[in-house]
């Protein structure tokens, strides 16, 4: 499996997701920049966490236009995998990939640490290497971490099964304890936490280390 | 278009306008009578003021510096540079400085705060190192009213928002509350990055006709002479100086680093020389950089990059706009340069040469509207020898130690863990980014942050550290200590203590009671850091915090960073599992002058310092860094404030475990704060040779257990609460005072 991660400027989390990818799970990975404009040649795609453009404006909001973004768009059409995490995840709702928006945390203040999730959907492309296990911890970093939708948003990803991760203990204000949702077709995630800073013991955790995981895995299958 | 007035060189003589800048009568006849002997226009006049700023020239400083110990085979670069190095084998280097922005951040906090750390950030790539961890050393008054509640959550929110937005972990520091600093909050910044010692670099240009080159965001009116504005008195009528702070751009630093960066690791045959724009703006970086090399410049100041309309030389030459470095190019290599920056979208422009000669020559508006020698900018300032009086307050009638009374030694405690300065501090570091790089091994809330070094087997410890309470009772021990409690620190996470760098934060050297002060401190560190074997590398010195006459404690904070040799030693202060044995290595005593008992129990410190011996304590952290590399201890950390009780707990609260404890001590000594102790757990298979290696400098005091039970039993009173219980006050008291 070929993994593209998108650089934009402002990025600050792309190098971590291509070192967990490489170093760890020996899987093949380049950054992109967002000025490029195909993801040719590529299996899936990651948008990794930072500030994108400084994200001054509203997280995400200015990333949406960068030149990659179309292309973004096609591969998420294909039904081939696109993951947002963090930033990416935000940038994911502002371009319409993803359902709801993300909103500053309920405390105001950026929040950095590892909070315990339940895998609210363990049958996605995502999340099937977790087997059995209901709760993992991931690191989270962020200050507009609260995702937001309407209920009638919500009552559809629930009947869709696409809420992916719920905080155990809501961080952030989220609606519904929301930490990863996908897209209706399950191949588009976005998430708050970062499972690419949890593939390491001896970083604290290697919790992250499933949804790679089951990426691969799934792809192993679909070319069977 | 704002018209700006000047004054011509006779007005500005007969005005005396420079004092307003910074520049003393007697400064001022120096540069008229010796140095230029002619008088100086405003724009020359200016580029003096900055240039001779305590911030740029260390003129105050400059003797007591000269006592620090600065050699030591490890060090490949020491004080001078935009950063010190200090070899960490295999090729690679560890940088690292420290910088105070204490002045910038009393005024507007926020961003105060955001451009120390933007500064600090600049000066370890300048370098050419990869920057991968920044520690902030705070001081602010008690957190009870206001303005000091404002003061907190501005600077941390600026610290987070620039560390956390450019994509370095923090993963370090402390914070100290005491109303010594209720009008003159400290914000000290450190930066840690490393480099292959191939890629080292230097601030200077040379080579006559080689190209200077403006990199960055645009130059416009903020922090106008803000390094004058750093070294000065602060009182009431200046609280207004809010133009004298820049407004920093974490995300064009990003870009800016990265772009910078890469010019170094591709650009190499054509780069002379880059440093960063920091206090006094263009005319220090460039006029260091002349200077270092013994080389002319000129600069045609139209071209600098402007971001407002109608600036005149004086503020282009002392603006501190943020996020910009000057480059010294090759002759010819300008577009090759020029096409890294547009990449990343920023401006690179040429915007003057390296000359034969001497001369530092600004053009502007095709006159020359400066000329002046280069070295008298950058090397000719005063340096001042100050008078030295001991203070009165060190008079002591006798070597009486304060002796607390504890009748509820569990009350005690637990009003302990609630004071401000013992009190957990992860409501302020849990903004702050710890993990961005994937390299943190240990987050903030243990002695020492540890970062691994990718690919190698090695980790860096890095922490800040200084109790300006045992300074102001004993500058020179207290200097001492501050030196060994960060070597504690490293020692207790693993590490070998490798250098430090520093911010010497003091009242007004003009005063002879505040400069003895700041002269016998430094005679402590450097006899510490010698013992050590911890050069200092780098640093900084921030002068006159002092608010309406009164002076903050003497605060020279240390950041030291450690080398852990294999990633199996990296060690952690909490206890990891019930039915180890708990151990404190060194003796107790009852000291409790200048303790956080004593201003819990009092309101205030006083008395003389207790005993401090620099040889017992290398010792004991020798003793404890051979255990740990002989993989015999579970859990160290170090005691400090709040004594031998407050360490216990604070081991017991990471993993929920009790412990219970017997001693022959009373309670109160637990309080006491003898310097030189660990509190190191072990499990019960490694216990007989830990035992035999301490021996007899190690006292057994029992086990961790299971249980949520803190149980100590004392000469006279028993410890004893819930360990969950003594973890939500801990916890919660820093929330509930700033709410």
């Amino acid at each position: 499996m070929k993994f593209a991660v998108i650089v934009f400027p402002g990025s600050n989390c792309d190098y971590d997701m291509v070192n967990a990818l490489r170093d760890v799970l020996h899987a093949t990975a380049d950054l992109v920049p967002a000025t490029a404009t195909s993801l040719a040649g590529y299996d899936a795609v990651i948008l990794p966490g930072g500030f994108s453009y400084g994200d001054y404006l509203r997280s995400g909001a200015i990333a949406r236009f960068a030149p990659i973004m179309a292309a973004v768009k096609a591969v998420a059409a294909t039904g081939k995998p696109v993951v947002g995490i963090c930033n990416g995840f935000q940038v994911l709702t502002e371009a319409g990939l993803l359902p709801g928006a993300l909103q500053a945390n309920r405390t105001a203040k950026f929040i950095c640490k590892t909070s315990p999730l339940r895998i609210a959907n363990a049958e996605t492309q995502f999340t099937s290497a977790y087997g059995t296990t209901t709760e993992i911890a991931l690191p989270i970093a962020h200050g507009e971490g609260n995702y937001y939708c309407d209920e009638a948003t919500l009552a559809e990803l629930r009947a869709n099964h696409q809420i992916v991760f719920e905080y155990v203990d809501n961080p952030n204000g989220s609606t519904a304890n929301i930490a990863g949702v996908m897209n209706q077709a399950g191949n588009v995630l976005g998430m708050m936490p970062h499972p690419e800073r949890a593939v390491e013991a001896i970083l604290g955790s290697t919790d992250g280390l499933g949804i790679f995981q089951s990426m691969l895995t799934h792809e192993e299958v679909a070319n069977a | 278009m704002l018209k700006q007035r000047t004054l011509s060189p006779t007005e500005l003589r007969d005005s005396k306008a420079y004092r307003d800048w910074g520049l003393t009568d007697a400064e001022y006849r120096l540069l008229t009578d010796e140095v230029l002997e002619r008088l100086p226009n405003y724009t020359e006049a200016g580029l003096f003021s900055g240039m001779w700023s305590e911030h740029c020239s260390y003129k105050n400083s400059k003797p007591v510096l000269k006592k620090f110990w600065t050699q030591g085979e490890q060090v490949l670069e020491g004080p001078g540079e935009g950063a010190g190095i200090i070899d960490i084998g295999d090729g690679q280097a560890v940088v690292f400085k420290a910088e105070s922005h204490n002045h910038p951040s009393a005024v507007e906090p926020y961003e105060g705060a955001a451009t120390g750390v933007g500064g600090i950030i600049r000066d370890i790539f300048s370098m050419g190192a990869r920057p991968i961890a920044l520690l902030d050393s705070l001081r602010f008054g008690e957190p009870t009213d206001a303005h000091t509640k404002y003061l907190i959550s501005q600077v941390v929110a600026g610290i987070g928002g620039y560390g956390n937005c450019i994509g370095i972990p923090t993963i370090g520091g402390d914070t100290v509350f005491d109303a010594s600093y209720q009008k003159n909050p400290l914000v000290n910044a450190m930066c840690v990055g490393i480099l292959d010692q191939a890629d080292i670099q230097k601030g200077q240009a040379t080579g006559i006709g080689n190209s200077v080159i403006y990199v960055g965001a645009k130059t416009g009116r903020d922090g106008i002479n803000g390094a004058s504005f750093a070294s000065a008195e602060f009182n009431d009528a200046k609280a207004s100086q809010r133009s004298a702070v820049q407004v920093g751009d974490p995300f064009m630093e990003k870009l800016l680093m990265d772009a910078c960066l890469e010019v170094i690791h591709e650009h190499q045959a054509v780069l002379i020389g880059i440093q960063d724009m920091g206090a006094a703006g263009l005319v220090s970086s460039s006029a260091e950089m002349a200077s270092k090399a013994g080389s002319g410049l000129e600069l045609n100041l139209d071209l600098v990059p402007q971001r407002e309309t109608g600036m005149i030389p004086f503020e282009l030459m002392l603006s501190e706009s943020q996020e910009r470095m000057l480059l010294c190019v090759k002759a010819g290599a300008e577009a090759e340069i020029y096409q890294v920056f547009e990449k990343y979208g920023l401006d690179a422009v040429t915007i003057g040469k390296v000359t034969d000669g001497h001369q530092y020559q600004l053009f502007h508006h095709g006159k020359l509207v400066a000329d002046v020698p280069v070295d008298a900018l950058a090397t000719k300032a005063p340096v001042y020898q100050r008078d030295k009086k001991r203070p009165a307050r060190l008079n002591h009638q006798s070597h009486h130690q304060f002796m607390p009374r504890i009748v509820d030694a569990t009350g005690a405690l637990k009003k302990m863990l609630q004071q401000p300065t013992i009190a957990s501090k992860a409501s302020l570091y849990e903004t702050y980014d710890s993990q961005v790089q994937t390299n943190t091994v240990v987050k903030p809330g243990s002695d020492a942050g540890v970062i691994r070094i990718r690919h190698t087997d090695k980790a860096l410890a890095v922490t800040t550290d200084v109790n300006g309470r045992y300074l102001y009772l004993n500058p020179r021990v207290g200097g001492e200590i501050a030196v060994a409690e960060a070597a504690r620190n490293i020692v207790a996470s693993g590490g070998l203590p490798l250098g430090i760098t520093d911010c010497l934060n003091y009242g007004n050297p003009e005063k002879p009671d505040q400069f003895y002060d700041l002269d016998e401190s430094a005679m402590g560190i450097a006899r510490a850091c010698q013992l050590f074997n911890t050069p200092v590398i780098s640093g900084n010195v921030s002068l006159n915090n002092e608010s309406n006459g009164e002076a903050i404690y003497p605060t020279p904070m240390i950041g030291m960073v450690g080398l852990i040799k294999h990633q199996k030693d990296i060690t952690t202060s909490d206890f990891k599992h019930a039915g180890d044995a708990v151990y404190v290595l060194g003796t107790t005593g009852a000291d409790f002058n200048g303790t956080e008992l004593q201003k819990m129990l009092t309101g205030s410190i006083a008395g003389e310092l207790f005993d401090f011996d620099l040889v017992t304590e290398n010792r004991n952290q020798r003793l404890l860094l051979a255990a740990i590399q002989k993989g015999l201890v579970a859990s160290a950390h170090d005691v400090s404030e709040g004594g031998l009780i407050t360490t216990i707990a604070e081991s017991c609260f990471p993993q929920n475990l009790g412990v219970e404890l017997t001693s022959d001590l009373p309670a109160a000594n637990f309080f006491a704060e003898t310097q030189s102790r660990f509190v190191i757990s072990v499990t019960p298979e490694h216990q007989a040779a830990f035992e035999q290696m301490m021996e007899p400098y190690a006292t057994y005091l029992g086990k961790v257990t299971a249980a949520d039970r803190l149980l100590v039993r004392t000469a006279d009173q028993d410890f004893d609460l819930k360990v969950s219980f003594a973890k939500q006050l801990w916890e919660g008291a820093l929330p509930c005072l700033l709410s």
